[in-house]
């Protein structure tokens, strides 16, 4: 599981012993993100967005236990124990604005720890098992925060509710009975909200165990780096603890710095102002619009407005936008170049920043109204986010021709490597 | 072999999209930007309203508060309900318990009665929450408790809207399809343009101040705007004052764990 270098666990305090012999847990903790973990000594500060990511969700499963204990999910009462919460619960609203900037933070993450993949090409073999998960992990993140966003019952709720399980109405002849069996109903109700709620208190544990998955998988291979070449001696590597400990330890103060800015001074700048209006299925609000991490996704559906042939608009804008998502599953095997960094592939590397600036065009479309130009500017947009995963990503992989690589990792940090110049002689 | 149907998927959505982008362009091109009455005259941008609350050191001016709980109780809850606050939330404003007393026994509650199990009026007691209102009149008039976090532009905008109302501009007047309709009066701060609400605060001195303030229009249209903002957000000094230990106590952190890295890795090139 690990480089034939990296430290064994040896316990001298006699408990630590029969406990290693009984229930070897020290053991794993000390193997898995302690001395006995060999990590490479070059990672960049991209490689801390994993272990600030576990923090979220952590931050999250807690905060949300302690709201689930006053929360009502009822429609009649949903919004008032929201308030309740707010203003009678003892610090209740520090635990309702943590857990919704949280929310939103961990998004943030999430999206810096997905692009370091793109750039640095942490999907490609032997990590692919890693980015599945990865992928599947992020699918379960966007279900679970559309379904918490639905549990307060104001109007952005509701309306999220009816216009997201209304998707599935795109589909012919299951559709409008899919949409019925996920809702509980013909439109958003008491039968919705419980099942919601049910469903959110869930899955961020289903996540957990993936995580779980993810890392077990990490620690096979270990971890890229920013050069991509592969690990090679004893000189490659730094042992997690203290190295990494430290070095994730105060990212994680830096953290809560940002956190408390929100969560204390603007916390409701990420939200809509209309989810402080309680859920009314009479009035639609002037702009549906999701929170921000989906306002990509939400450009991506609604570029489609016309049929193409005998398919309806709107059935392609629903598989576009799952194709937008199901399409990074593939990038292991849509990218063949061999060389994983794009720090060493000067092609990719503006392909990539272009998609970078890309989803930020996308995310203002979604959120701007459905109206032009903004239609124009979403669509122009989506044809370059398709183009780069479906297209370009496959052939440039083919026919770009990367810079050199450094021999090891020690040499692309010394300048030199003891082993590179053995190797030249030989 | 993935490759090639992966182009083919792409070069299939990038059709659809081709295909929608031309005719919504050519019907763009024909029609141009999009333009309503409300496009043109609605002021999205509030007036300024500065607030003590304002700002991350941010606390209420009690007197203000109290001020802005007489314009309401006075004026707006003839039609505003306060659902969310009791009257015992008021000693935040900084009335005395037997003032509170005195203020909730004013109302009338519709509640269970404790002996007989029936629902009975009885006055007010502090710990209800404040009591509905019933409105006969045009519209729907929201409940307040949450208004300044409802709307996009918060207190400032409640104090805008409350003292935007004017003429209609010739424009709209002109044309039957755009007049405001009767029962409806101009103002453009609120999105359609045409709301509802009577102008509440149409003249000065509709409340008389106990603290000797002169209750121009203006003057109560800013106290009952921060008086909105503190029932919204009853804890927002408690929050900012936690933030800002929070904060304190984070950057001392991440300021010593920096050191204990900077330390651990003295020495080892990366
Ligand atoms: C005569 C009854 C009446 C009085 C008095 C009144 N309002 Fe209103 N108010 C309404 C009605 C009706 C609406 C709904 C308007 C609409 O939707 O067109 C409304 C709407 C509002 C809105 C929401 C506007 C929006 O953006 O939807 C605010 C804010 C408001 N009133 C504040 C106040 C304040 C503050 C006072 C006291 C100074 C007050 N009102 C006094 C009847 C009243
Ligand atoms: C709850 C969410 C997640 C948690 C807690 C998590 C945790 C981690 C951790 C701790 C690491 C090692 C440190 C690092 O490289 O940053 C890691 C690596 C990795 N993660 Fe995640 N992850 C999550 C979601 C995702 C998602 C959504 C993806 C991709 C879609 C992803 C893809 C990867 C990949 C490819 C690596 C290996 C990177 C490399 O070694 O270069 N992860 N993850």
């Amino acid at each position: 599981m690990s480089f034939p270098w990296a430290k064994q666990y040896t316990p001298s305090h006699p408990a630590m012993v029969w406990l290693d012999e009984k229930l070897p847990l020290p053991r794993l903790i000390y193997g898995a993100v302690g001395a006995g973990y060999e990590v490479p000594r070059n990672l960049n500060y991209f490689w801390n967005f994993g272990f600030m990511a576990g923090l979220c969700l952590m931050i999250q499963i807690v905060t949300g236990i302690v709201l689930a204990m006053h929360f009502a999910p009822d429609t009649g009462l949903a919004f008032d124990s929201t308030e309740h919460i707010m203003r009678d619960v003892n610090w209740g609203w520090m635990l309702r604005y943590g857990h919704s900037n949280g929310a939103a933070l961990f998004f943030a993450v999430i999206y810096l720890h997905i692009f370091r993949g793109f750039y640095y090409g942490s999907y490609k073999a032997p990590r692919e098992m890693i980015w599945l998960l990865g992928v599947t992990i992020f699918l379960l993140m966007m279900a679970t925060a559309f379904m918490g966003y639905v549990l307060p019952w104001g109007q952005m709720s509701y309306w999220a509710a009816q216009v997201i399980t209304g998707f599935f109405t795109a589909f012919p002849l299951i559709g409008d009975g899919l949409k019925e069996w996920l809702l509980g109903g013909f439109a958003p109700d008491n039968a919705t909200l419980n099942r919601f709620f049910s469903l959110h208190f869930l899955l961020p544990f289903v996540i957990l165990g993936v995580v779980i998955l993810h890392i077990w998988s990490l620690h096979i291979p270990g971890s890229s780096n920013p050069t991509g070449v592969e690990v090679k001696t004893k000189a490659d590597t730094v042992p997690f603890h203290p190295y990494y400990t430290a070095k994730d330890g105060w990212t994680v103060g830096l953290f809560m710095v940002i956190y408390g800015l929100f969560v204390f001074y603007m916390p409701n700048s990420m939200g809509h102002p209309d989810n402080y209006i309680p859920a009314n299925p009479m009035q639609t609000p002037a702009h549906i619009v999701p929170e921000w991490y989906f306002w990509p996704f939400y450009a991506i559906l609604r570029s489609f407005t016309q049929p193409l042939l005998f398919i309806p608009g709107k059935l392609m804008g629903v598989l576009a936008m799952f194709a937008s998502i199901l399409v990074w599953f593939f990038m292991p095997w849509l990218d063949k170049s061999p060389v994983r960094s794009a720090k060493f592939r000067p092609l990719y590397r503006k392909f990539f920043w272009a998609l970078v600036l890309d989803v930020l065009v996308l995310g203002y479309c979604g959120v701007s109204p459905p109206e032009q130009p903004y239609i124009l500017l979403a669509q122009l947009a989506t044809i370059y986010y398709f183009a780069h995963f479906f297209i370009i990503v496959p052939i440039v992989s083919s026919i770009e021709r990367p810079e050199p690589l450094p021999f090891s990792i020690t040499e692309a940090v010394l300048g030199h490597d003891g082993q590179a110049a053995l190797a030249a002689k030989g | 072999m993935i490759r090639i149907f992966s182009i083919l998927a792409g070069l299939f959505f990038i059709l659809g999209l081709l295909w929608s982008m031309t005719i919504d362009t050519m019907a763009f091109a024909a029609d141009g930007l999009p333009t309503s009455p409300e496009k043109e005259f609605h002021i999205e941008h509030p007036k300024a309203l500065s607030l003590s609350s304002n700002g991350p050191f941010g606390k209420f001016d009690k007197a203000q508060l109290q001020r802005g709980f007489g314009v309401y109780r006075e004026v707006c809850s003839q039609c505003h309900s306060l659902k969310h606050v009791a009257y015992r939330d008021l000693t935040a404003l900084g009335y005395s318990e037997n003032a509170i007393k005195a203020i909730a026994a004013k109302a009338t509650i519709n509640a269970k009665d404790p002996l007989s199990g029936e629902l009975k009026d009885r006055p007010g007691l502090p710990s209800d929450h404040f009591a509905p209102v019933v409105y006969g009149g045009k519209g729907v008039p929201p409940d307040l408790s949450l208004i300044t976090k409802a709307r996009e532009g918060g207190a400032a905008y409640v104090y805008s809207l409350l003292t935007g109302y004017a003429a209609q501009p010739a424009k709209l007047a002109n044309k039957p399809e755009t007049k405001t309709p009767d029962g409806l009066y101009y103002n453009p701060y609120f999105a359609n343009l045409n709301i509802a609400m009577p102008p509440p605060l149409a003249a000065d001195g509709l409340v008389t101040y106990s603290d000797g303030t002169v209750a121009t229009k203006d003057q109560m249209a800013k106290d009952v705007s921060a008086f909105l903002t503190w029932t919204a957000e009853p804890k927002l000094e408690a929050r900012h004052q936690t933030g800002f230990m929070w904060i304190g106590l984070m950057l001392f952190i991440t300021v010593l764990s920096f050191m204990a890295y900077r330390n651990v890795w003295s020495g080892t090139k990366h």
